[in-house]
C-alpha cells in the first residue's frame, strides 16, 4: 500500500526537542521534516510589533538540528508562520538564520519563502466587491480598519506549498499558514486521501502534544495512508493512545469534530481512534468535503496605545473590609488628579484599567466569586497615545494610590506595598487583535508571493 | 458529593483563535462520563450563569470518542486587548473545578 512517513519536529519551532529523538526519527525514514513556528496563542504583540515570541537563539537550535538531518537524508523540511506571526519582515528573520546555518554548516540548497503579507490596497478592493466576510464573534472591519493595521497576514493554505515543492525546494520557510497545511502539503500533492491527510495534519502540527503525558516539547512521527495514518512519537518515553489522540482534536479548536481549512472541512464525527500497540494509534474514518469557495483567513493588529503600569499590594484588613469603595475612591481621586496636571481634555486621551490580583485578575468580567482573601494585589494600567504621557500620568496615580486613606486610620497612611522603584514601569506599546475575517481569492496562489534562492 | 476535578483527568480552557474561549472537560472513565453528560450538569444555563452570559452564546458539544465535554464561549475580551488579564485564556476553568457530579 502506498504510504507516505511525517516528522513533526516539536510543537512551535523555538520551543525545543530533543536531538536524540530526531535521531531515532530519522531512522523511520521520513519523507520530510515539518514544524509549525507561529501561533496567535501570546497574543497581538508578535503580529503588531514584528517581534517574535521566542528568541533567534533557540530558532536557530532547533533549525540547525532539523535542516542537518533533512541535508542528510535529502528530504524537504517545510516550517510555517515564521517567527511567530509570519509577517514578512519575520520571514525573512528566519530565512536568515537558514542562511546562516548553511554558511556554517557548509550546506548548499534550494530555499523558498512564501510572502504571507497583505497588501492594503488589494483588501479594500475585496472588501468593496464583497469578498470579505465575518468568521464568528468579528469585530467590525472596514477601511479604517485595514488602514489603522500595522500588519495584516493572510493564512495559506496547502497550495502555496505545494507550488514550491513542485519547483524543487529543499526547504520552505512560510509566512502565516495554517497550521496543518504544512504536515498536509505534500501529502496532498502526492494524492493521498485529504480526510486521512487533514486528520493527520491537525494531530501533528503540535508535534508531540497528543501524547499521553507530554512532559516537555518534541517530535512527533506518523505513516500514512489513503485508508488511515498511525500515529507513533519517536520518543520512547512516550505513547499515544486512543484517547490521547482523540483529545487532541479539541485543543484550540472551537469544536472537535469539524476543522475547517482554506479548501475544505475536515469532519471528524465518523472518526475511528484504535491502539495498535501500546505506544501507537491508528486513526481513520473521517471525512473531507471540499469548500464551494477557497477562503484565507485573515489577522491583523492596529496599535492600541503606549502603557505604563503600577503593581502594588494591600494587606491591611481595615482597607480589605472595605475595599470595593476604598479602590473606586483611589481611582476617582486619581483621575481628578490626573485632570489638576493636564488638564479636563486629558479624560479622552487615555485609559485607567485595575487587575485585582487574588480576586478577579484571571478571570476579570467572567469571575463568579468575588470573595478577598488575606491580600489582594493591583495592577493599575495607563494606556496613552505616547510612552511619555503614559508615563507621566502613571506617576500622578502611583503617588495618589500608595497613600490612599481609610476613615478607620487617621494621618497619613502609606496602603499599597510597591515591590519597585519607580513604582512606575514603561511596558511600550500593546496592540489589538482587530479583525476575525476570511478573504475569497481568485486562486489559492493569489494572495502569497514566492521566491527561490540557492543558498 | 464527588467533585469534577476528582472524575476527569484534564479541566482546561484555552483561546480558540484570539475572539472565542473554548473549555474542555476530559474524563477518566466512560461510564461517570456519561452520568455526566446526561444528567446534563454542565448546560447552557448553568455555565451562562456562572460566567455571567447570555445562555444563547453558549455551545456545548458531547465528544464521546475522548469522554469529553467541551464549551465553547465568544471571549468577553479580544485576546491581549488592554482589558484582557488571560492572554492565552488559560486559567478561566477555575468555577468547574469544583462543580459537583453525580459520580
Amino acid at each position: 500500500m502506498k504510504e507516505i512517513r511525517i516528522l513533526s519536529a516539536t510543537g512551535i519551532l523555538g520551543s525545543g526537542f530533543r536531538e536524540e529523538t530526531m535521531k531515532r526519527a530519522m531512522t523511520l525514514k521520513p519523507d520530510f521534516i515539518g514544524a509549525d513556528c507561529g501561533s496567535t496563542d501570546p497574543g497581538p504583540h508578535h503580529l503588531g510589533s514584528g517581534e517574535p515570541q521566542f528568541s533567534d537563539a533557540a530558532c536557530k537550535r532547533d533549525l540547525r538540528l532539523m535542516i542537518l538531518a533533512a541535508r542528510a537524508a535529502k528530504i524537504p523540511v517545510l516550517v510555517g508562520s515564521a517567527m511567530t506571526a509570519g509577517t514578512d519582515a519575520q520571514v525573512d528573520r528566519l530565512a536568515g538564520i537558514a542562511r546562516e546555518i548553511a554558511r556554517e554548516e557548509k550546506l548548499n540548497f534550494k530555499l523558498a519563502t512564501i510572502k504571507s503579507e497583505q497588501d492594503k490596497a488589494y483588501l479594500k478592493k475585496r472588501l468593496k466587491e464583497g469578498r470579505i466576510k465575518p468568521l464568528a464573534n468579528a469585530p467590525v472591519f472596514n477601511e479604517s480598519v485595514i488602514d489603522r493595521s500595522s500588519h495584516i497576514v493572510g493564512m495559506c493554505g496547502a497550495e502555496p506549498y505545494i507550488e514550491a515543492l513542485q519547483n524543487g525546494a529543499d526547504m520552505v520557510i512560510a509566512g502565516r499558514s495554517s497550521d496543518t497545511s504544512i504536515f498536509a502539503a505534500m501529502p496532498v500533492m502526492k494524492g493521498f486521501n485529504p480526510a486521512t491527510v487533514w486528520h493527520m495534519a491537525k494531530i501533528m502540527e503540535c508535534g508531540a502534544a497528543s501524547v499521553v503525558l507530554r512532559k516537555y516539547p518534541d517530535c512527533n512521527f506518523a505513516i500514512v495512508t489513503d485508508d488511515h495514518f498511525i500515529i507513533e512519537p519517536p520518543n520512547p518515553d512516550y505513547r499515544c493512545d486512543p484517547a490521547s489522540v482523540a483529545s487532541h482534536n479539541l485543543y484550540e479548536n472551537s469544536t472537535p469534530y469539524e476543522l475547517v481549512e482554506p479548501s475544505g472541512v475536515l469532519n471528524t464525527v465518523n472518526a475511528r481512534y484504535e491502539a495498535v500497540s501500546d505506544r501507537a494509534v491508528k486513526v481513520s474514518g473521517s471525512t473531507f468535503k471540499h469548500a464551494e469557495r477557497y477562503t484565507i483567513k485573515l489577522e491583523g493588529a492596529e496599535l492600541a496605545g503606549y502603557q505604563s503600569i503600577v503593581l502594588g499590594s494591600v494587606r491591611d484588613p481595615i482597607i480589605l473590609r472595605q475595599f470595593d469603595r476604598w479602590l473606586e475612591d483611589l481611582i476617582t481621586a486619581a483621575r481628578d488628579r490626573i485632570r489638576a496636571v493636564m488638564g479636563d481634555s486629558i479624560d479622552s486621551r487615555y485609559r485607567l484599567d485595575v487587575r485585582q490580583f487574588g480576586r478577579n485578575a484571571a478571570m476579570g468580567v467572567l469571575e463568579p466569586d468575588m470573595s478577598i482573601g488575606h491580600e489582594v494585589g493591583l495592577l493599575f494600567q495607563i494606556t496613552a497615545p505616547d510612552q511619555k504621557l503614559a508615563n507621566a500620568l502613571a506617576k500622578s496615580l502611583s503617588h495618589i494610590a500608595v497613600h490612599y486613606p481609610v476613615p478607620e486610620w487617621t494621618g497619613l497612611i502609606t496602603s499599597v506595598a510597591f515591590p519597585y522603584s519607580p513604582a512606575e514601569i514603561d511596558k511600550g506599546a500593546s496592540y489589538r487583535f482587530n479583525m476575525n475575517h476570511v478573504v475569497e481569492p481568485d486562486s489559492p496562489l493569489e494572495m502569497f508571493r514566492i521566491a527561490y534562492e540557492k543558498v | 458529593m464527588t467533585k469534577l476535578w476528582q472524575v476527569t483527568k484534564l479541566i482546561r480552557s484555552k483561546n480558540s483563535g484570539p475572539f472565542e474561549l473554548t473549555f474542555d472537560i476530559i474524563f477518566k472513565e466512560r461510564a461517570v462520563y456519561e452520568k455526566v453528560r446526561d444528567a446534563k450538569i454542565i448546560n447552557a444555563g448553568w455555565f451562562a450563569k456562572t460566567y455571567r452570559m447570555k445562555p444563547e452564546v453558549v455551545a456545548i458539544i458531547n465528544y464521546d470518542a475522548a469522554n469529553a465535554i467541551k464549551i465553547t464561549i465568544p471571549r468577553p475580551v479580544i485576546s491581549g486587548d488592554v482589558n484582557d488579564g488571560d492572554v492565552f485564556g488559560g486559567q478561566q476553568y477555575g468555577p468547574l473545578v469544583d462543580l459537583e457530579v453525580p459520580a
